[in-house]
């Protein structure tokens, strides 16, 4: 209840933390999506490439946040941007990668083989099919890499409060630092809930981007 | 032109190691590491990182795998949706929020942080056991019952070794998650090599900074190989030639 007071008391920070982490999170899908979604395309037609960049993306994926921040810090402190958003923004790309480039890489395996071959009977340049057919198919998969990613930055975004990056981590750090209960409470609450509301969001996204071939498709074959 | 990559890429690696190097000894690492009194302090610390990662695994890998056969069973399989569901929705919650309520309701130190990291490690297991366990073919168990062989060791001979990819899949996330979470179990008091990376960042002592982040880097990525290396032992020869 008194977390509940917490928050309301401290309203207008609240709202401002939690925009500087969607801000955060969102400016590195927005990076991260095209760099994915490009490199998942080009390694189905260059298939030696495939299991090399998965495994680069694997790797990344496998470091862990903190010392991936550790790790930045004396090289970007060269450029003198070690602390604050610019790491984090980078850090959360990293992470990205994998789930985007790895659904975008089977969405466009999985497209039927006899579509592409109408496509390509149909005269449709290499390009072309790659628009108008095997992209509108992959989408909602894409989406569904882009969701566990939003998902996973959201909580590597809150650990990236203690490289100066803000957003609602705050609550949380500052919280540990001065020990009070709500203000921790407050801050791992919001982040969850920012957490579970974009999945639901990108879970709902994910059902608009599906084709609607393919959901009277799944309908029928019910 | 294969030949001229494949030699581009041995040259890149090696300069790729010796900036490396002249980045440690430029940063202070090398010295860091050599000083007497500090290496021990690395060492304890590391063996602190592993105790924590090693106990809360163990409770863990019970925990996770005992829930995720129970859920399979007859009598538990209609609660198994909601648990499915309920697990997706933890799997959401950052690494930091449950620590941090972990902390505000158990207070500082080792005992919460050894908490949240087996709470938040057992979703990842349950949720590999319970789909491998749903995905093993019901031939396989129809001929199973046919030999004559209890629910036990059908579970044991049929069930566990057929599902066993994908529970190590669950149980290497888990690893992995749970390995740079323990990293920021300082913030709760709990030690751990954690403790290198965040003094080095407050500080902005660059060769603490990386004693702390490569060592944590290096068990990552070593556990991400043992784990490899366990699927080679564990799941079962015929399975792997079926492949």
């Amino acid at each position: 209840m008194s977390t509940l007071q917490f928050i309301m008391d401290n309203f207008s920070q609240v709202m401002y933390l939690c925009w500087e982490h969607i801000w955060i999170v969102g400016i590195a899908l927005l990076i991260a999506t095209p760099i994915g979604v490009a490199l998942g395309i080009v390694i189905t037609k260059h298939e030696k490439f495939a299991s090399k960049v998965l495994n680069g993306a694997n790797i990344l994926m496998t470091i862990p946040s903190l010392a991936l921040f550790g790790l930045m810090l004396p090289i970007l402190s060269i450029f003198n941007m070690g602390l604050g958003k610019v790491p984090a923004v980078i850090a959360l790309v990293f992470y990205s990668q994998l789930p985007i480039i790895r659904n975008t890489y089977t969405a466009i395996k999985n497209v039927p083989p006899a579509l592409v071959d109408a496509g390509r009977g149909l005269g449709m340049s290499r390009w072309r099919l790659l628009r108008e057919l095997e992209i509108p198919l992959a989408t909602p998969v894409i989406i569904a890499g882009l969701r566990t990613a939003a998902v996973m930055n959201i909580g590597v975004a809150a650990i990236a409060t203690y490289i100066g990056a803000g957003g609602l981590g705050v609550y949380i750090q500052q919280g540990i630092a001065r020990v009070y209960p709500e203000m921790i409470l407050a801050g791992a609450i919001l982040v969850s809930l920012l957490a579970i509301l974009v999945d639901g969001g990108m879970a709902l996204l994910e059902r608009i981007a599906t084709p609607e071939g393919i959901r009277v498709q799944r309908k029928l074959s019910r | 032109m294969n030949k001229i990559l494949t030699k581009l890429y041995r040259i890149i690696i090696v300069v790729f190691i010796l900036i490396l190097g002249v980045t440690f000894e430029r940063t202070g690492l090398i010295e860091l590491l050599s000083d007497p009194y500090e290496y021990p302090v690395i060492i304890e610390l590391c063996i602190q990182h592993l105790y924590m990662v090693s106990l809360s695994m163990t409770f863990a890998t019970i925990i996770g795998i005992t829930a995720g056969i129970l859920l399979t069973k007859q009598r538990f399989r209609k609660y198994a949706g909601v648990c499915m569901y309920i697990i997706g929705l933890g799997q959401t919650i950052p690494s930091l929020a449950v620590l941090a309520l972990a902390m505000s309701f158990l207070g500082i130190g080792m005992k919460p942080a050894v908490f949240a990291l087996t709470i938040y490690s057992i979703l990842p297991i349950a949720r590999n056991t319970l789909a491998g366990i749903t995905a093993v073919p019901p031939e396989l168990i129809d001929a199973g019952k046919g030999m004559g062989m209890s629910p036990m060791r059908i579970l044991m001979e049929v069930e566990l070794p057929n599902a066993m990819e994908v529970i190590l899949t669950g149980f290497r996330i888990a690893l992995i998650i749970n390995i740079g979470t323990a990293a920021l179990a300082y913030v709760i008091g709990a030690g751990g090599l954690g403790d290198l990376i965040f003094t080095g960042i407050s500080l902005m002592q660059t060769d603490k900074l990386l004693a702390g982040a490569i060592p944590v880097t290096l068990l990552a990525l070593f556990a991400d190989f043992l784990t490899e290396l366990l699927g080679c032992a564990l799941v079962s020869k015929g399975l792997r030639l079926s492949r």
